[in-house]
């Protein structure tokens, strides 16, 4: 009996702890789209405002474009930021409960 | 302008730089091949690649000639459009790195089929899925074969079947013996050639313009108009746009040499690691596409770009000469023949890439799990997976010489566009949805892989600019927007129909590993 509810125990933090990481990438990738498609429908909808320029040489379509990579480069630093720090040691916590 | 371009003609500093690069990673093969001694090994160079290791071989992977001579000429020639492609393809690895990387690693052994089939019936799903595979190499095999002909012809000096065929056997070479462990290197020392080729080429435009990009950008739009900053005729339908980006976005998660590599890390944590590196480096290589597409354009000009070979030579739509001539204006002779051997080494990397990922479906997962079920010797299966290397090394070359001369620059677009509609949907709902079933993953990858293929064949890019017929039935470039929801739909309903026996359980199991308990 004892057994039995201490691997459902850890069965259900592990399966809780891998509902979290979904989350979590469920929630960045959804950010990644929005932005992205974002730059894509300006692209393709308002050719007229990216093509505006702020100051001489940069064009807003330009500037979100750059924008766009600078963004995939800070939702992935908050991911591995995430998972080094939290995720990996509450995984570690559970592999050790046996 | 000045039509003293060197292209065309026999380059010795090319060929020297390039013998140097052939020499070099020879010698890596050969140490490689001695420690090649399991498929493990053969496959995945054992796991034991390092994350930073595995980050800049992904990208040497995914950094190909398309991108480095194909995007720097859209540029040069389209301005802001080109850049369309350059966030397209890097804004694929985010969602790797979210959905794919990790559960990939815990789940898989070799091949992107592991995984989809891990708690299915192996033989259906492995056959559709080399299905899936097959197609998108051999025409991701094209694009770079034909590419590779062309550039070396233009590059070097060299005839286009001679080049054809250095390339097959120098790949073959690499792969055959050395397996992974070669391949992966040959990427690594390509990454930083290509990396550090291309930031020296954009610090020596940037140093004509003060150093300030926006002078560069503010020069360009002097010459050709404020037009070459803003979307323009390749995206003239808004549908287009909207496919194209989602093809380049999913597609990535798809492609079969890409998914592979994670399988040579150790660990989940590695692969994560990798995967950052990449995004880094490719992100920082496309920002550099950005500078050198307009320096070509401002500092060569539309009109030699678009001849190469002199006023009176060929046109040459793709604008891929436009690095290469930059190189020339900067640095030289010297600097062109530099940039010529890295652009080799590219379209080498990529090659040795795309066989093994192929070369796996078809000792793997046909031959071991469809073929012997299972019941194969380590030594058959290492013999097995050699044959099929050489094989599509063969299968490679012939493709590239029949194709000599059509215009193949919308297979890479292809390739992206079936690797998200056959193989990212089944692999992800097979890692996300305890409903999936055997018979669901089977027709969402052949529905993806079908539907992709005859789309393109009904879209302008083939029914108009190949066939030259007035119009096409289809009216979209790339077929992304319907298929990647097509393969989904087809995937869930099919898998609603046909409930399998034991699903939980095995779902279970998936879950568990997964999230990476032992």
């Amino acid at each position: 009996m004892y057994i039995g509810d201490f691997m459902s125990e850890r069965l259900r933090s592990l399966r809780a702890l891998a509902n979290q990481r979904w989350r979590v990438s469920i929630w960045l990738t959804a950010a990644m789209m929005v932005v992205y498609f974002g730059f894509i429908l300006l692209v393709a909808f308002n050719k007229k405002l990216m093509g505006q320029t702020l100051v001489p040489g940069l064009s807003i379509g330009i500037l979100l474009g750059a924008l766009t990579i600078v963004t995939a480069w800070v939702l992935i630093f908050v991911y591995v930021r995430w998972t080094n720090h939290n995720y990996d040691d509450q995984l570690e916590k559970i592999r050790n409960r046996n | 302008m000045n039509s003293t371009t060197s292209l065309g003609q026999f380059n010795p500093i090319a060929i020297g730089f390039f013998l140097v690069f052939i020499t070099f990673t020879l010698g890596i093969t050969y140490w490689a091949a001695k420690q090649t001694k399991s498929t493990a090994e053969y496959y995945t160079a054992g796991g034991n690649i390092s994350g930073f290791q595995n980050g800049l071989a992904l990208a040497g992977d995914f950094m190909s000639a398309a991108s480095f001579l194909g995007i720097a000429g859209k540029v040069a020639l389209n301005g802001f459009d080109g850049l369309i492609y350059s966030i397209g393809f890097l804004v694929g690895w985010p969602i790797v790195m979210f959905l794919i990387a990790e559960p990939m690693r815990n789940l898989g052994k070799y091949t992107f089929a592991d995984v989809v089939a891990f708690r299915l019936q192996q033989t259906p799903v492995r056959i559709a899925s080399s299905i899936g595979t097959l197609v998108v190499v051999s025409f991701y095999l094209i694009a770079q074969m034909v590419g590779a002909g062309g550039l070396i012809q233009l590059l070097f000096g060299l005839d286009y079947n001679l080049a054809i065929v250095i390339v097959g056997c120098v790949m073959l070479a690499y792969v055959t013996f050395g397996g992974m462990i070669a391949t992966t290197w040959v990427q690594i020392i390509k990454a930083v050639l290509l990396l550090g080729g291309a930031t020296v080429m954009a610090l020596l435009v940037l140093s004509r313009f003060g150093f300030n990009p926006l002078t560069l950008f503010a020069e360009a739009a002097n010459k050709y108009g404020d037009a070459v900053l803003a979307p323009g005729k390749e995206v003239a339908n808004p549908l287009d746009a909207l496919s194209l980006g989602l093809s380049l976005m999913l597609g990535t998660a798809g492609l079969p040499h890409i998914l592979m590599r994670f399988y040579t890390v150790p660990n989940a944590k590695e692969a994560r690691i990798s995967v950052m590196y990449a995004t880094i480096l490719i992100g920082f290589f496309y920002l550099l596409t950005f500078i050198l597409g307009f320096g070509a354009m401002v500092l060569v000009g539309r009109e030699t770009i678009l001849h190469p070979l002199g006023a009176t030579g060929a046109i040459d739509k793709s604008g891929n000469m436009a690095a290469p001539i930059l190189a020339q204006v900067l640095g030289g002779s010297p600097f062109l023949g530099f940039i010529s051997a890295v652009s080799f080494a590219t379209i080498l990397a990529v090659v040795a890439g795309l066989t093994l990922s192929g070369a796996a479906a078809l000792s793997h997962d046909l031959w071991v799990n469809v073929i012997k079920k299972g019941n194969s010797s380590e030594t058959e299966q290492l013999k097995v997976a050699r044959i099929a290397t050489l094989l599509l090394g063969v299968v490679a070359m012939v493709l590239g010489i029949i194709f000599k001369g059509q215009n193949v620059a919308y297979m890479v677009g292809l390739a992206f566009a079936i690797a998200a509609s056959a193989n990212f949907p089944s692999l992800l709902m097979s890692m996300v949805w305890r409903g999936f079933t055997t018979k669901g993953a089977v027709a969402s990858i052949l529905v993806g892989t079908l539907s992709a293929l005859i789309l393109i064949y009904l879209s302008p890019t083939i029914q108009v600019d190949i066939l030259k017929h007035t119009t096409a039935i289809f009216p979209l470039k790339n077929p992304g927007l319907v298929t990647i929801p097509l393969s989904f739909m087809v995937g869930i309903i099919v898998s609603l129909f046909t409930p399998e026996v034991g699903m939980e359980e095995k779902f279970a199991e998936t879950e568990h590993l997964i999230a990476g308990d032992y």
